[in-house]
């Protein structure tokens, strides 16, 4: 890397006042605070943050009734069995909530412990898809030629696949488990449209006269991906981080509805046993599918709307005059 | 415009080689293999599974067994099904395609036509509690977990309403005795609404270019009239009640898919539309006196199609992937069912044809849209 040259600067330069890492925290709340100003205009992605939160405080309440209302025996979402009642799916009561499953455990409990799996499924492959996403992106865009065609093509390629049929098969063919899911997913996403979608926005940014700028003054070509180009596609890719989750969950609930995962226990999975257990369809026992499919329906939902508002935001052409 | 294409064709012939070489490398990488399948059978002497693994090619190097499955694949040759044995797996595929084309292109039609004219007025009546309700009426469309929402319309259509039949492709109570088979009626249905959709198409293209004001009956009566010599040579052919028994099994998968994939289409119209309406072209538009309606139906969803048109594009593969859960949820028994179903017993040759073929189904539907996005955005032919 081809640093700047420290003898120009003049022995009697000015003594900042404040240290630079004050400086860039202050300009950092301010954007942030600007970005929230707009954000909160937009009741939509208000509704988004408060259901992700509503969830999010799942996995804190869950392990706290664990420890001191709920017996940890009866109440365990996988082996649990309440033997005070004669016979299971029973409907909700003051004991259990929500009711139970057809084995006898507790739904309430399944539903706020699989919660904290979904988080983690979903955040794996938002990370692992953005990760890829960003740096194919930034790469592609600003050395172009045979990267670009390679990964262009390849993205070209994953986004044709009908990926629920892949996964299909290929948890027909292997032993899934929660997290390989998380990886294959953020795979798929990462080589496919996110980075056709990020890679375009590079471009836009390679071009800048800033870009320019610290060219001239020497930075090399690894500097200005890390410190001009990657800095300013974190907002975009932020952005597809919420669209990825939101496909995972989904992926996760359709491929544990089929019973195709090697998970102990998820929402999708709350209804594949409700569905073996030949509940599919009874409407009365609604605790059994409502519950889950809801939760499913809401996360993901959720993370979609905050993914709109935050598009208003990065996208300013969407912005109302 | 042909360079265009045929490069197009190109790229989507390597696509799907590629794709082959992934589906035998996730074969070949499973856990296991067909020769040890009598692994656990004691009487077998180390010799005869040698012959075993020999007689199944098992023994040679992984690149000649690749190019063996690949001369194989392409002549559409993929075994015979262990779940529907004797038959050729190429022989249920073949009977089951039709029926997931059918459901999947009356579907994504439905959905875009829908989703479009949706998002056009909506886009149009910007602000106000309206548009909220809207936005988060379509995102929970659009994000609703599938199977979920497939049962509730099988339960509020097929079990309370008893409007559509809870599932399957046709009831056999009536089919009992009947003349001639399933599938012999539904290619006949297949042909009969080819020919309708290309005869009504034409009439359309030909109503466009009369006097405004006869243009808009015109159109309904070629419709109507369509419709009616459909009905009248159903009702002509003596099997018109099992036809209209397939029919009405396939109403309600129909509706489901299309319901739930309109959202997407419509927000994204929306989002289209609102950038159009910036463009100086609408001011010009305005500024001409010309009424609202022309200038949203004319000037601005014209152009905000593209990005509708990208999205279908991508949709394709997404959409197939809706019609195995849908196709799951009405015991639709479709490709999608199919695949699920070998996927769960385990019948490799049937999972592995079956996903082939979808392959060829998402490559081909790319490859229409592709051409279908060439068609309408004149930078994409010239460029």
């Amino acid at each position: 890397m081809a640093e700047f040259s420290p003898t120009v600067n003049p022995p009697s330069a000015p003594v900042l006042e404040t240290s630079l890492w004050r400086v860039r925290l202050r300009l950092f709340m301010r954007s942030l605070r600007t970005n929230f100003g707009l954000f909160a205009e937009n009741p939509i992605g208000l509704v988004g943050i408060g259901i992700i939160l509503f969830f999010l405080s799942f996995t804190i309440i869950h392990p706290l009734l664990m420890k001191y209302v709920w017996d940890p025996v009866m109440f365990d979402p996988v082996v649990g069995y309440d033997m005070t009642i004669p016979f299971h799916p029973a409907p909700p009561s003051e004991v259990h909530l929500l009711g139970t499953d057809p084995l006898g455990r507790d739904v309430l409990s399944q539903l706020m412990w699989s919660t904290r799996s979904e988080f983690i499924l979903g955040l794996v492959t938002a990370l692992v898809t953005v990760l890829i996403a960003t740096t194919i992106g930034a790469l592609a865009a600003y050395f172009g030629g045979v990267l670009d065609t390679l990964f262009m093509r390849l993205a070209d390629i994953v986004i044709m696949m009908p990926y629920i049929t892949i996964l299909i098969v290929v948890s027909a063919l292997f032993d899934l488990q929660l997290i390989h899911l998380a990886i294959i997913l953020g795979l798929l996403g990462g080589l496919g449209g996110t980075t056709i979608i990020i890679k375009s926005q590079a471009l836009t940014i390679k071009v800048r006269t800033y870009i320019e700028a610290a060219r001239v003054a020497g930075g090399g070509d690894w500097h200005i991906i890390l410190n001009h180009i990657i800095p300013n596609l974190l907002p975009l890719s932020f952005l597809y981080m919420m669209f990825s989750v939101n496909g995972a969950i989904a992926s996760e609930a359709v491929l544990s509805f089929f019973g195709l995962l090697n998970i102990r226990m998820s929402w999708g999975l709350m209804i594949y046993t409700a569905s073996y257990s030949g509940y599919l369809l009874d409407f009365q026992k609604w605790w059994l599918i409502f519950p889950a499919s809801v939760s499913i329906s809401m996360l993901c939902a959720a993370f979609y709307l905050v993914g709109r508002a935050l598009d208003e935001i990065v996208n300013p052409r969407l912005r109302k005059r | 415009m042909r360079r265009y294409l045929l490069s197009r064709l190109a790229q989507n012939l390597l696509t799907f080689f590629l794709f082959l070489t992934v589906v035998y490398i996730l074969m070949d990488a499973q856990p296991g293999d067909f020769g040890n399948l009598y692994l656990s059978d004691p009487r077998l002497t180390p010799q005869q599974r040698q012959a075993l693994r020999a007689n199944l090619g098992l023994d040679k190097p992984v690149l000649e067994r690749y190019f063996i499955w690949l001369g194989q694949a392409l002549r559409g040759d993929f075994g015979i099904s262990f779940s529907n044995y004797p038959r050729l797996v190429l022989d249920v595929i073949a009977e089951r395609a039709p029926r997931t084309i059918i459901l999947f292109l009356s579907a994504v039609i439905l959905s875009y036509f829908i989703g479009f004219l949706a998002g056009k007025i909506l886009a149009w009546k910007r602000g106000g509690w309206g548009e909220y309700a809207a936005t988060i009426g379509g995102v929970g469309l659009y994000t609703i977990f599938l199977p979920w929402f497939a049962l509730m319309m099988v339960w509020f259509w097929g079990y309370t309403l008893k409007l559509f039949p809870i599932g399957k492709f046709l009831d056999p109570v009536l089919w009992r005795t009947a003349p001639v088979n399933a599938n012999y009626v539904f290619y006949r249905m297949l042909i009969t609404a080819f020919i309708a959709s290309v005869v009504m198409f034409i009439w359309l293209l030909y109503a466009r270019r009369l006097d405004p004001a006869k243009r808009l009956p015109a159109s309904w009566i070629g419709v109507g009239v369509v419709f009616l010599a459909v009905i009248g040579y159903w009702l002509s052919t003596g099997v018109g009640r099992f036809a209209a028994d397939i029919f009405h099994h396939l109403t309600l998968p129909i509706l489901t898919l299309a319901t739930a994939n309109f959202a997407g289409t419509m927000l994204l119209t929306r989002n289209s539309m609102l950038e159009t309406i910036r463009e100086d072209y609408i001011m010009a538009a305005r500024a001409k006196g010309l009424p609202e309606k022309v200038i949203r139906d004319k000037h601005a969803s014209r152009n905000a199609m593209l990005p509708v048109v990208t999205a279908f594009v991508l949709a394709v593969a997404f959409i197939l992937d809706g019609g195995v859960i849908t196709e799951t949820i009405f015991s639709w028994p479709g490709m999608g069912l199919t695949l699920l179903n070998a996927a769960l017993v385990e019948d490799i040759p049937m999972v592995i044809g079956a996903l082939v073929f979808t392959g060829i189904l998402a490559l081909t539907g790319h490859l229409l849209a592709d051409i279908l996005y060439a068609v309408m955005d004149p930078r994409i032919r010239y460029s």
